[in-house]
């Protein structure tokens, strides 16, 4: 894309932003409120010498961006919460066989088909928690369409560096929501690419770690003896089915997260320095909290807002880092409160079912009260 | 600063396209931020649409309308349904052959314009939102002419832009005098 200033969606801004990183590969099957970033990759990507496949499912979707993944490219799909519903068996194939993916979860009202056109914040668990067993992931959720772009650039290079699916959040407020956006230079975009094997196929391991526990990633089709199993696999990639190999590989794919959390966390920390009060929010949720926090400090009250960019691996430093009532303002009915209650005692939930997020003069309202 | 704005009407009026255009208008050649966010109902036509802008000096925080300074109405249903969403002591601009205010409407500054008809003198009534974005232009100011010019012309594909062209003065010259009247 030419550099300059658009008028864009957040839904556009992660398509462009998923071209500017490098993704050319993408399979997806269409669902509001992300059906757009589907309709923007099917115009751009072949202008950009890549593909797009409208799949049969969410599930094939999926399973082929894995298999895209393997040949070397940049991958991704997006949906919403029922297509990340169905998804969920592959993300933890993908955790389980290292594979670099982007999954784009535009939030809708929910459980179940929900309120498909509207915003909800009830997936921030299911990213997390989605498929069995203990894997770690990442997950990124902007606030604006420029930080949609910018952080899309990210998420491709955390997949990339950490061989992860990143689970990029969106919701359906600034997925159709359109702002004023910067496109940068090419050569000032950074872009990170996995690393692959120096070793000849005959003395590689496939799954053997280097000392920072992320393996090369080779290509198929390279000569590397490529066995991807979702079964518990030794540095061959052969299944081993003991306590011995489920504890050093599992162990592993959860560590090589967790001992680079500072690396991948990104948090805004809005008017904390002096806080007496801190709202946690995500998305577009902070957008009204951020006008709260100026009309509470208006009023005297010492407000700040936390922004979590990062949810996963959940920064909770930042948590630790301030002695100060909390309040978490999501549009479920409470899940990152319980993250941040982990961290601290003093936390109160404001919720919202979904539909919308809070007006400003409601979350004033719980600073109020919380400040008494 | 600022800056909300609501359109109301039914879908097929050209609500979220009035909404896009004026807020790009204002974001991208007015130099200045804007958020702009929809609503519309299952129905490609007839069912109820809204758009909303917000405009401000500083990047835009809560993205929807708390309380619209300009209410642009194209139907009597939005009428019925956003009325309340207008400031006090805010403007209501209306198709004065589609939105009949009532006592409600009393503390408000209106300003009326036939768009309707007007564009269908022009020769066709889908312009109906460009005439009313003329005239939005000229009686709030909150975007310029040119800013507004620029992104309508971005939008409409080139065949119809003549047609819009003279729809877009159309609402502004009439704009102009209706607020100084």
């Amino acid at each position: 894309m030419k550099p300059g200033y658009y008028f864009w969606s957040g839904d556009i801004a992660a398509a462009e932003g998923a071209i500017a990183a490098g993704c050319r590969f993408y399979a997806g099957y269409p669902i509001t409120p992300s059906s757009e970033i589907a309709e923007r990759m099917a115009l751009r990507l072949p202008q950009e010498g890549g593909k797009f496949i409208e799949m049969e499912d969410e599930i094939g979707s999926i399973a082929a961006i894995i298999g895209a993944s393997w040949t070397g490219k940049k991958v991704m799909t997006a949906t919403a919460g029922p297509g990340i519903s169905l998804m969920n068996e592959n993300i933890g194939l993908a955790a389980m066989t290292e594979v670099p993916i982007v999954v784009i979860n535009a939030m809708r009202g929910a459980p179940s088909t929900g309120l498909p056109t509207l915003i909800g914040q009830g997936d921030l668990m299911q990213a997390k928690w989605g498929s069995h067993g203990s894997y770690e992931i990442i997950s990124l959720y902007p606030d604006s369409v420029q930080e949609t772009f910018d952080l899309m650039i990210d998420a491709f290079n955390y997949a990339e560096k950490y061989r992860v699916p990143v689970m990029f959040l969106i919701d359906a407020m600034l997925a159709h929501m359109y702002e004023k956006i910067y496109v940068p230079p090419d050569d000032e975009i950074v872009r990170i690419e996995r690393k692959r094997p120096t070793t000849p196929p005959e003395e590689t391991l496939i799954y053997k770690a280097d000392d920072d526990l992320i393996p090369p990633m080779p290509r198929i089709g390279e000569g590397y003896k490529i066995h991807a199993s979702g079964l518990t696999h030794n540095e061959k990639g052969y299944p081993e089915l003991t306590p011995q190999a489920q504890e050093r590989l599992v162990k592993r794919l959860n560590d090589k997260i967790r001992k680079h959390a500072e690396e991948i966390w990104k948090v805004e920390e809005y008017k904390t320095d002096d806080a007496d009060i801190i709202v946690v929010a995500m998305g577009s949720e902070s957008r009204s909290v951020r006008l709260a926090v100026d009309l509470a400090r208006r009023e005297g009250i010492k407000a700040g807002m936390l922004r979590l960019i990062t949810i996963w691996p959940f920064p909770y430093k930042f948590i630790e880092k301030y002695n100060v009532p909390y309040i978490v303002a999501e549009i479920n009915y409470g899940q990152i409160y319980h993250k941040v209650r982990e961290y601290t005692r003093d936390v109160e939930l404001l919720p919202k079912m979904g539909g919308e997020i809070h007006k400003p003069d409601e979350v004033l309202r719980a600073i109020r009260r919380a400040v008494q | 600063m600022r800056i909300e704005i609501k359109f109301g009407g039914l879908g097929g009026q050209g609500i979220i396209t009035a909404g896009y255009i004026t807020a790009k208008a204002a974001a991208i050649y007015d130099g200045k931020e804007s958020a702009f966010t929809q609503d519309y109902s299952a129905e490609a036509r007839g069912g109820a649409s809204t758009s909303e802008v917000i405009i401000s000096d500083e990047k835009v925080t809560y993205p929807q309308v708390i309380k619209a300074d300009y209410l642009v109405l194209m139907s009597q249903s939005a009428y019925r349904d956003y009325l309340d969403k207008l400031k006090e002591g805010g403007t209501l601009i209306i198709d004065e052959d589609l939105v009949k205010p009532d006592e409600k409407a009393e503390n408000f500054k209106i300003y009326k314009i036939p768009a309707t008809k007007f564009a269908e003198e022009i020769g066709n009534p889908i312009v109906a939102n460009i005439i009313m974005l003329g005239f939005f232009t000229a009686i709030t100011g909150v975007v310029s002419k040119d800013a507004m010019w620029k992104s309508i012309e971005e939008r409409i594909p080139q065949r119809f832009l003549e047609l819009n062209e003279r729809a877009f003065l159309k609402g502004y010259e009439y704009g102009e005098k209706m607020k100084k009247m």
